[in-house]
């Protein structure tokens, strides 16, 4: 792709991974947030393949939309309104959010712009998936398969978590929110 | 494509991922946040590693981690949800006035 083609297509998947970002948070219905939420990821993936890293970017867009699904899902099963029927706002400090983010931007932004970026440019797109791969099954192994492993944990844990029935029973026994009054059961 | 501008792409993500994570009630909406923060994150460590590293493969090996923290954060979370919604039936954050269980 020539130089100026690059820079249209940033702009582009730039545009898009910010605005679908913002609009993420913007809109009314949780199943919309989900699948803008997937456009900003696959925007950004597309930005990781404009920069070279190919592999990466495909698996992000890859990950992501499956995950999004799992989400969308999530979001019919357990919130109210996923449809966006009504107009939905909910939020709580809404202001010190805002402040927070504006300044997480600048700082970040202010270090990126503010350091020097050495130019040491990686080989092109074929050359550095081949060395990745390589990579991950030579020195990398063991944090490769450390991952693995990590996931597979993860996979027990999310399992044991969400189980209705845990080994010793009913995993609600025991843990039922207590009434209004509290302090109606002590004394009773 | 500078990769100053990539920077600044990445930090707006991350700082919408910090309001979505604060200003969000809804647990999933809290995650979105928190996605969005670990995609800004990546995308500024994919511009270094494609422009200063001079292609060492260490960079794209750290990526992978971070999708591998993503991945962890989501099932997690989803498994908390999930939990929490059988014990308390909340979906939101002030639905959850205490911890203990």
């Amino acid at each position: 792709m020539t130089g100026a083609l690059i820079d249209l297509s940033f702009a582009a998947f730039s545009l898009v991974a910010i605005v679908a970002g913002v609009r993420v948070f913007r809109t009314d219905s949780m199943v919309r947030a989900a699948f803008y939420l997937l456009a900003s990821f696959a925007a950004t993936g597309g930005i990781m393949v404009l920069l070279g890293a190919e592999f990466l970017g495909m698996v992000l867009i890859l990950m992501m939309a499956g995950e999004m699904l799992v989400m969308a899902i999530v979001m019919v099963m357990y919130m109210m309104n996923p449809a966006g029927l009504n107009p939905m706002v909910m939020v709580h400090q809404p202001r010190t959010a805002v402040v927070a983010g504006v300044i997480a931007f600048l700082a970040i932004a202010g270090v990126g712009l503010s350091g020097e970026v050495p130019s040491r440019p990686a080989p092109d797109p074929a050359a550095a998936t081949a060395e990745l791969g390589r990579e991950l099954l030579g020195n990398s192994m063991l944090v490769f398969q450390t991952a693995g492993v990590t996931l597979l944990a993860t996979m027990v844990g999310a399992i044991a978590i969400a189980a209705p029935r845990g080994r010793h029973g009913d995993a609600a026994e025991g843990s039922e929110e207590p009434g209004l009054q509290p302090d109606e059961e002590a004394s009773a | 494509m500078t990769t100053e501008a990539v920077l600044v792409v990445g930090a707006a993500l991350f700082g919408i991922g910090v309001f979505g994570a604060l200003s969000q009630q809804s647990f999933v909406m809290l995650m979105m946040g928190i996605e969005l923060m670990i995609n800004g994150s990546l995308l500024v460590l994919v511009a270094m590693w494609a422009r200063a590293a001079g292609g060492s493969p260490d960079g794209q090996m750290l990526a992978i981690v971070f999708m591998t923290v993503m991945a962890v954060e989501m099932s997690l979370g989803f498994a908390l949800i999930t939990g929490v919604y059988r014990v308390r039936r909340a979906d939101i954050t002030e639905k959850l006035r205490k911890l203990k269980g």
